[in-house]
């Protein structure tokens, strides 16, 4: 789930209004007063600082900064790593929204063909959704540990030699199959609730004219449930570009050589551990801008959705 | 049911087969959970010489009472019990500063009602990921490294359950309102005996929600809690890996892996319904 972006539920441009009102001014001020607050000094100050200091270069001894407008920007964009970051995290988000979205759409088409029973599978599926993705990480790192893993030794007997702490793509792929397993939960319950809502008259209607399960599937079931497909392709984007930093954390910490450092990953190890503060602030401004994009997306897909 | 699906509805070997694959759907899906419960039950040596067994051994009390009383740099014991209160912390804090200015934003006109609402709405729009560093030196300007506080305040400042709330409260008859008016009741009145009561089971379901959102919480709680005492479960388990050559105690990491994912999956396989609900409203 995001719990913090989320701004698809608004129904843009379309906010009611009550016609009874309570009055006075006081009272209200005070009932929004708490989360304006919080708001304030939790949000809306540490992203201001963001801002600022993204401008700034910190001299090392941490005494006073240098402004240099956008130097920052300038140096992000012409560093070989932070480009190769955005590569990475193209391609880590692209692999993960596969991985979690086709197996979800196939079990839930399975699901959906039986009459009992379904339930059960359901109460079964939604076990790894509540698993931490950092949790999700040490059991997969367990499985494919190359010292004591199950799966790397018997990858071994078969004469592979699996070490995704040397060899990159290994690596990637690990965490993407760890990001991407909590996630076929969550699918599978969007696609299956808009599965079970497809009108049994039209795929009867199908199924007397002849045309067979697949036909009926690309045909009629999957032209229906497109919008809940495209949701979850927005969503589980988003979900890979934010959610998926203790994955990163347990499994890899990025490495090797940087093979897995996504964005976000990136905003952490520099700001804290290479306490490059500029860089890091200059990154999450960037990231803002990433995220205003995911939002806008969002609300395009809103709008269709409401005249669909 | 069974009529409507009469006609598309393979009988016979056809419903065996959806149901193998959907047995092997699901066993693929819980491996690695089974793993590490295999992992919790027997002892080092059987998994540092691999293969380790795939059926669980007798050291289930053993592993367990060792990672929950002495852990490894903490007993997980204290772990639990931090993530409880960080995950009852903010999903309560966010429902009730959520329903306070969701409340005053659609029953009141007061100055400023719009800047405020986009204030709220703006914070949809960032992730603490993003904004670590700065937000790090501010919990850490008050005082509030190592703190609950900390762990909980940082992370109810989104707008999420506020939409939900407003966008429910807008559903609510006007007649209710106009009533309470007439009858001289003052706007907490209302609130108390008609809002929030109406409000049960969306506060339910966002309970169920924002209790994982927080749960799960990984980064934040690795920033600010530099005290082994203060570690939420699920960032602690990465703790207890040792830096160096040596070898991990992988039963009692297994076992504290199988005690952070239990409160989550009681919540949500218990409150299925709820769940279900609550992830639909969030995310339309």
């Amino acid at each position: 789930m995001r719990a913090e972006i989320g701004p698809h539920q608004i129904y843009w441009g379309r906010a009611l209004e009550k016609r009874v009102t309570f009055r006075g001014w006081l009272l209200p001020i005070l009932l929004i007063a708490p989360q304006v607050i919080i708001s304030a000094v939790f949000f809306f100050y540490p992203a201001g600082q963001a801002i600022w200091q993204s401008l700034f270069i910190p001299d090392p001894f941490g005494l006073s900064s240098q402004f240099v407008g956008f130097g920052n920007f300038e140096f992000l964009l012409s560093d070989k790593f932070y480009r190769k970051s955005f590569l990475t995290t193209a391609i880590f988000s692209i692999l993960v929204t596969l991985c979690s979205m086709i197996p979800a759409l196939f079990l839930a088409v399975i699901a959906d063909r039986l009459i009992k029973g379904s339930g059960v599978y359901r109460t079964m599926l939604i076990w790894p959704y509540a698993v931490a993705p950092a949790v999700a990480g040490v059991l997969w790192l367990f499985m494919f540990n190359t010292r004591v893993g199950v799966v790397s030794w018997y990858l071994g007997q078969l004469g592979y030699d699996w070490n995704h702490v040397l060899n990159g793509g290994e690596a990637m792929g690990l965490v993407v199959v760890a990001s991407a397993w909590g996630r076929i939960s969550y699918n599978f319950l969007f696609f299956f609730a808009a599965l079970q809502s497809v009108p049994r008259s039209v795929i009867e209607a199908a199924a007397i004219d002849g045309a067979h399960f697949w036909r009926r599937f690309f045909g009629i079931v999957l032209p229906l449930i497109t919008p809940t497909a495209f949701f979850l392709l927005v969503v589980n984007v988003v979900y890979a570009f934010f959610e998926t930093f203790g994955v990163i954390h347990t499994i890899t910490a990025g490495g090797p050589q940087q093979s897995t450092t996504i964005l976000v990953y990136k905003v952490f190890s520099d700001g804290f551990v290479g306490q490059d503060l500029g860089s890091s602030s200059a990154q999450s401004v960037i990231l803002l801008v990433v995220v205003g994009l995911l939002t806008v997306i969002q609300f395009k897909y809103v709008e269709k959705r409401v005249h669909y | 049911m069974a009529q409507q699906h009469g006609m598309v509805e393979k009988r016979g070997l056809g419903i065996w087969m959806t149901h193998a694959f959907m047995i092997l759907g699901v066993l693929v899906i819980f491996f690695p959970i089974w793993l590490a419960f295999v992992a919790s039950t027997v002892t080092q040596p059987e998994i540092v010489k691999p293969p380790m067994p795939l059926w669980p051994g007798d050291q289930f009390w053993e592993n367990y009472s060792r990672a929950l009383f002495s852990g490894v740099n903490v007993p997980v014991a204290t772990m639990l019990f931090n993530s409880l209160v960080m995950a009852i912390g903010i999903a309560v804090g966010k429902i009730i500063i959520s329903l306070l200015s969701a409340f005053a934003i659609v029953y009141f006109r007061f100055p400023g009602r719009q800047t405020f609402f986009w204030m709220i709405f703006i914070t949809l729009m960032l992730p603490v990921e993003v904004r670590i560093v700065p937000t790090f030196e501010v919990v850490a300007g008050f005082g509030m490294l190592n703190s609950y506080y900390g762990l909980i305040f940082p992370l109810i400042a989104s707008a999420t359950a506020t939409f939900l709330f407003r966008q429910f409260f807008l559903t609510i008859p006007d007649e209710l309102a106009e009533a309470a008016r007439v009858d001289g009741a003052r706007p907490m009145r209302f609130f108390w005996d008609i809002v929030v009561p109406m409000s049960r089971t969306n506060i339910a379901a966002l309970f169920v929600i924002l209790f994982i959102y927080g749960w799960n919480q990984y980064l934040w709680p690795l920033l600010i809690t530099t005290d082994p005492e203060m570690n939420t479960i699920v960032m602690g388990i990465k703790q207890m890996f040792p830096s160096g050559d040596d070898v991990a105690e992988w039963p009692v990491i297994m076992a504290t892996s199988i005690l952070a994912m239990i409160p989550p999956v009681i919540v949500v396989v218990s409150m299925q319904k709820l769940f279900v609900r609550g992830l639909v409203d969030s995310e339309k």
